[in-house]
C-alpha cells in the first residue's frame, strides 16, 4: 500500500506540476495576443488604452508629415468611414506610400494618437496588407447599411 | 513546342510515378522480387522526366519566351541571366516543380545507395515517396500548371519582384528544398518499416545518414533565408519570427530531436515507436510549411496570388498523408517491443528530455504561428502573436536543452553515475561562469542575459573539449597508441558530434553578443554630416545616381572611420526598379569576424537630406557561423565509416551494438 500512494502522490504531483505549467504558459501567450482594430472601431472606442494592439487601413493622401528632426512622421490611416492619426519615429518601409494599404503597430495615447512602433508594408507592390484591405471592407459595408437606413454617419 | 515537351514531360512522370507508387508496394506484399525490382528503375526514369520539364521551364525563362504566363509574369528581358534562371523557382508552379524535382533527386539517391536493403524495404521505400510524388505532380498537373501559355504573348514580362533579384535567391531555395523535402526520405523509411514490422536498429541505421542529410540542407537552407533577408530587406535583423520562417524553423526542431532519437535506435534499440513517429511528425510538418507558404493563407514575399483550389488541394493532401501514416502508426506501432532499460541518470535519460525539450520548442513555434489562422478562420477576427512569445519562449524551453548539451554526450548509455560527471565538468562550468562574469564587463555593459548566454555557450564549448580529452584519454589507455593515432582512429560520427555542439556554441555568442550591445540609429544626415555608432563615425560624403540593368538607383558615400583612422567606405544603394515601379533598400555592410557596419538609406527628405539607418552589429556573423557548423557537423557524421559497412550489419548487429554500448562508456 505504501508503494501504491508514493506512486499516487508522485502521479498527483507531476498533474500539478504540468497544470501549473500550462496555466502559465497559457497565460503568457494570452497577455502576447495582439489584436486588430479598424479605425472605426477605434473611433467607436472598442480598442484598449495602455495595450498594444494593431490598427489596418490607407493611408490618407497628403497626410504624411516628417517632423523638423526628419525622422519623426505624422500620417493619418483611414478605413474611408474614420481616421485616426498615426506618429512613428524612424525609417518607413519601402512600401509605404500615400493612398496605399498600411499596417501599424502601437498603443493608443490619451489624445487619441496612435503611438506606432512598428509599421508594416508588405512585400509586393500590388498587394494589399490583408489588415487594411479588411477595415476598408468593413466600413464600405457599415456605410451601405446605414444608406439604407438614411442616416449618415457623418452628419450625426 | 518546348513548353508543351516540359508539360508531357509531366504527364509521364506522373505516369511512372503511378507505376512506382502500387506495383512494387504489392510486390513486397506478395514477396515477389521482379515486382519490387521495378522500383529502381521507375524512381531514376521519374528523375529524367521531372528534370526535363524543369528544364524546359528553366529554358522558357532564359530563352525570354513571354507566350508562357508564367515566364510573362515573373521575368523580364532585361533581367541579368542568372536571375532569369533562378526566376525559373520564383513563382508558385516553378518553386513547386523545383520541390518535385528535389523529391526526385532524394528518391534516385535512395535507388542508388541503396543497394545493400533488402529488396522489400527498398521497394516500400520508394513507393512511399513515389505516393508524396503523385500528390505534388497532380497538384502542378490541375492547379498550377508552369507551362501555361498566354495568347496573344506579352511583348515583355512583368520582371521578378526585386527583393528576389539577389545571389540570395539562386541558392537559398534550392538548399532549404533539399532539406525540407530530404525529410520525405526519413518518412518513407519510417512507414516501410512500420508497414513490414521492420521497425529495428538496422531500420535506424539505414535512415539516419539520410535523416541527418536531410537536416544538414535545412540547416543551410534557413541560414541563408536569414542571411538574405538581414542584408536585401534592409532592416538588419536576422531572424522576425515571420510565419514563413517558422514553417521552415518547425521541421528543423523536430528533425534535430530525430536525428538524436535515431542515434538511440541505432545504438541501443530503445525510443523505436519514438523515432518513427518524429520521422512522420517532422515530414508533416514540412508538408505544414509548404502548405502555409504556398497556400496564400499567409501573406509575405513567399506568398503569390493566391486561388482557394490550391489550398484545399495541399490541406487535403496534408490531411490524407498525415492521416494515413498516424493511422498506420497506431494500427503497427503497439506491436513494435520496447528497447533496452535505462536507468534514470543514463544518457538515454539525457537524449528523451533533449527530445522533449525540442518538440516542446516547436510546439511554442506552432501554436504562436497558427493561432491567429484558427482565430480569424472560426471567426473571431484578426490578430497576431506577440514578438515577446518567441523571444522568451523559446530560449526558456531551450536552455535547459543547451545546458544539458554539455552533459549528455559525455554520460554512458543505460546507466551514468554522476558523481564521475561532476568530477569531469567541474573545470568546464568553472569556465563558463568566469567567462559569463568576464564578458559583459570586458563589452562594457553588465547584462544578465549575456551573462547567461555566454555561460551556456561556453559551457557548451568546454564540455566539448573535456569530452574529446576524456575519450582520447580512455582510448590511449585501453589499446596504448599516441595521441594522434588515437584522435585519427575516432570515428566521423563523433566528430560531427563535436563540430555540430561547437556550432551551437559559436551560435549562442552570435545571438546574445549581438542581442546585448547593438547599437541601432536612425538619423537624418545632410551631405557631410557625421554619426556615431558603436565607436565607429559614420560621414556621408554625397550621393549620386546610378543606372542599374533594370532599375535606378540613387547611391550614398559613407566614409567610416574610427579614432581618426579610416576603416572603410560604404555605398548604400536605395533602388528604384522600372517595371515593378518598386522602390528597395539595398544595405551597404563591412563585415569583420567581431562586427558588421551596416548602413541603409531610408528615404530623401525634401531639402536634400536622407534618414539614414546605421548600425554596429558586434558577433552577428558568427551566428551565421554557428548554423554553418552544425551543418558541417551534419556532413561529417555521414561520411562515417559505418555507414559504408552497412552490408554486413544485419548479421553482426546484437555484437555491435553491445560494442557501440561499450564504446559510448569510452
Amino acid at each position: 500500500m505504501k508503494a501504491r500512494h508514493k506512486r499516487l502522490a508522485l502521479i498527483a504531483a507531476t498533474l500539478a506540476a504540468l497544470g501549473g505549467a500550462a496555466a502559465l504558459i497559457l497565460n503568457a501567450f494570452q497577455s502576447n495576443l495582439v489584436f486588430f482594430f479598424s479605425p472605426s472601431q477605434v473611433a467607436a472606442h472598442e480598442a484598449p488604452q495602455g495595450r498594444s494592439f494593431r490598427i489596418g487601413g490607407l493611408v490618407q493622401p497628403g497626410s504624411v508629415q516628417r517632423q523638423t528632426d526628419g525622422v519623426s512622421v505624422r500620417f493619418v490611416v483611414t478605413d474611408t468611414a474614420h481616421e485616426i492619426a498615426v506618429v512613428y519615429t524612424g525609417i518607413l518601409p519601402d512600401l509605404f506610400k500615400e493612398g496605399r494599404g498600411v499596417v501599424a503597430q502601437g498603443q493608443l495615447g490619451p489624445d487619441g494618437v496612435f503611438r506606432a512602433n512598428d509599421v508594416l508594408a508588405k512585400h509586393d507592390a500590388n498587394y494589399m496588407p490583408p489588415e487594411a484591405a479588411d477595415a476598408v471592407e468593413k466600413a464600405k459595408r457599415a456605410a451601405a447599411t446605414s444608406q439604407k437606413t438614411l442616416i449618415d454617419p457623418h452628419k450625426r | 513546342m518546348i513548353p508543351e515537351l516540359g508539360h508531357f514531360a509531366l504527364i509521364v512522370a506522373l505516369c511512372i510515378a503511378c507505376v512506382q507508387a502500387s506495383v512494387p508496394l504489392l510486390g513486397a506484399q506478395r514477396g515477389d522480387a521482379t515486382w519490387m525490382a521495378l522500383a529502381q528503375p521507375a524512381a531514376q526514369g521519374q528523375l529524367v522526366f521531372v528534370a526535363i520539364a524543369f528544364g524546359c521551364l528553366a529554358w522558357a525563362f532564359v530563352s525570354n519566351d513571354f507566350s508562357v504566363l508564367n515566364v510573362a509574369a515573373n521575368s523580364n528581358s532585361h533581367l541579368p541571366l542568372r536571375y532569369r534562371f533562378a526566376a525559373t523557382w520564383g513563382s508558385h508552379e516553378g518553386s513547386l516543380l523545383l520541390w518535385v524535382l528535389m523529391l526526385n533527386v532524394w528518391m534516385t539517391a535512395v535507388s542508388v545507395f541503396s543497394r545493400h536493403l533488402p529488396g522489400a524495404m527498398v521497394a516500400r521505400i520508394l513507393s512511399v515517396m513515389a505516393i508524396i510524388s503523385i500528390g505534388f505532380l497532380l497538384f502542378l498537373l490541375f492547379t498550377s500548371n508552369p507551362f501555361e501559355r498566354l495568347l496573344p504573348p506579352a511583348v515583355d514580362g512583368r520582371d521578378l519582384n526585386p527583393l528576389l533579384q539577389d545571389p540570395g535567391m539562386v541558392i537559398h531555395p534550392p538548399m532549404l528544398y533539399m532539406g525540407y523535402v530530404g525529410f520525405s526520405v526519413a518518412f518513407a523509411f519510417a512507414i516501410a518499416a512500420l508497414i513490414g514490422g521492420q521497425l529495428d536498429a538496422a531500420w535506424a541505421r539505414w535512415s539516419r545518414p539520410w535523416t541527418t542529410m536531410a537536416w544538414a540542407f535545412l540547416t543551410v537552407g534557413i541560414a541563408l533565408g536569414s542571411g538574405w533577408a538581414y542584408y536585401v530587406l534592409g532592416w538588419g535583423g536576422w531572424w522576425f519570427w515571420d510565419p514563413v520562417e517558422n514553417a521552415s524553423f518547425m521541421p528543423w526542431l523536430v528533425g534535430t530531436a530525430l536525428i538524436h532519437s535515431l542515434a538511440v535506435t541505432e545504438k541501443r534499440g530503445g525510443f523505436k515507436i519514438w523515432t518513427a513517429l518524429l520521422a512522420i511528425l517532422a515530414f508533416s510538418l514540412s508538408l505544414l510549411g509548404t502548405f502555409l507558404v504556398r497556400s496564400g493563407v499567409l501573406t509575405s514575399v513567399h506568398a503569390f496570388a493566391t486561388d482557394p483550389r490550391r489550398g484545399i488541394f495541399i490541406l487535403a493532401f496534408l490531411a490524407v498523408v498525415i492521416g494515413a501514416s498516424l493511422a498506420l502508426f497506431a494500427w503497427r506501432a503497439p506491436k513494435v517491443g520496447l528497447g533496452g532499460a535505462f536507468a534514470l541518470v543514463s544518457r538515454e535519460t539525457a537524449l528523451l528530455v533533449n527530445n522533449v525539450l525540442l518538440v516542446v520548442a516547436a510546439g511554442v513555434v506552432l501554436l504562436g504561428t497558427l493561432f491567429p489562422l484558427f482565430h480569424e478562420v472560426l471567426g473571431y477576427g484578426k490578430l497576431s502573436v506577440g514578438l515577446p512569445w518567441f523571444e522568451i519562449g523559446f530560449p526558456v524551453v531551450m536552455a535547459p536543452a543547451v545546458l544539458l548539451m554539455g552533459i549528455g554526450p559525455l554520460m554512458r548509455w543505460k546507466e551514468g553515475k554522476l558523481p564521475d560527471l561532476t568530477l569531469l565538468l567541474r573545470w568546464a562550468f568553472g569556465l563558463a561562469m568566469v567567462s559569463a562574469v568576464l564578458v559583459p564587463v570586458l563589452m562594457g555593459r553588465w547584462s544578465v542575459l549575456v551573462a547567461l548566454g555566454i555561460l551556456l555557450a561556453i559551457w557548451v564549448v568546454a564540455a566539448g573539449f573535456v569530452n574529446l580529452k576524456d575519450r582520447v584519454a580512455h582510448l590511449r589507455a585501453s589499446t596504448g597508441a599516441s595521441p594522434g593515432t588515437v584522435l585519427r582512429r575516432l570515428p566521423r560520427g563523433y566528430w560531427g558530434m563535436l563540430v555540430a555542439h561547437f556550432g551551437v556554441g559559436v551560435f549562442i555568442v552570435g545571438v546574445t553578443l549581438v542581442r546585448g550591445y547593438e547599437v541601432e540609429k536612425d538619423v537624418r544626415m545632410d551631405p557631410g554630416d557625421t554619426v556615431t555608432a558603436g565607436g565607429y563615425q559614420f560621414r556621408l560624403e554625397g550621393l549620386k545616381q546610378v543606372q542599374g540593368p533594370n532599375y535606378e538607383a540613387t547611391r550614398g558615400i559613407v566614409s567610416v572611420t574610427k579614432n581618426e583612422r579610416p576603416v572603410t567606405t560604404l555605398y548604400p544603394e536605395k533602388r528604384f526598379f522600372t517595371v515593378q515601379e518598386m522602390p528597395m533598400t539595398y544595405a551597404a555592410i563591412d563585415t569583420s569576424l567581431t562586427r558588421d557596419l551596416y548602413v541603409s538609406l531610408g528615404e530623401a527628405l525634401p531639402d536634400g537630406a536622407w534618414v539614414v539607418r546605421v548600425y554596429h552589429k558586434p558577433f552577428v556573423d558568427w551566428i551565421w557561423g554557428g548554423a554553418f557548423l552544425m551543418a558541417l557537423g551534419g556532413v561529417i557524421a555521414v561520411t562515417d565509416r559505418r555507414y559504408r559497412l552497412a552490408r554486413r550489419e544485419d548479421r553482426s548487429l546484437v555484437a555491435d551494438s553491445a560494442a557501440a554500448g561499450a564504446q559510448g562508456t569510452g
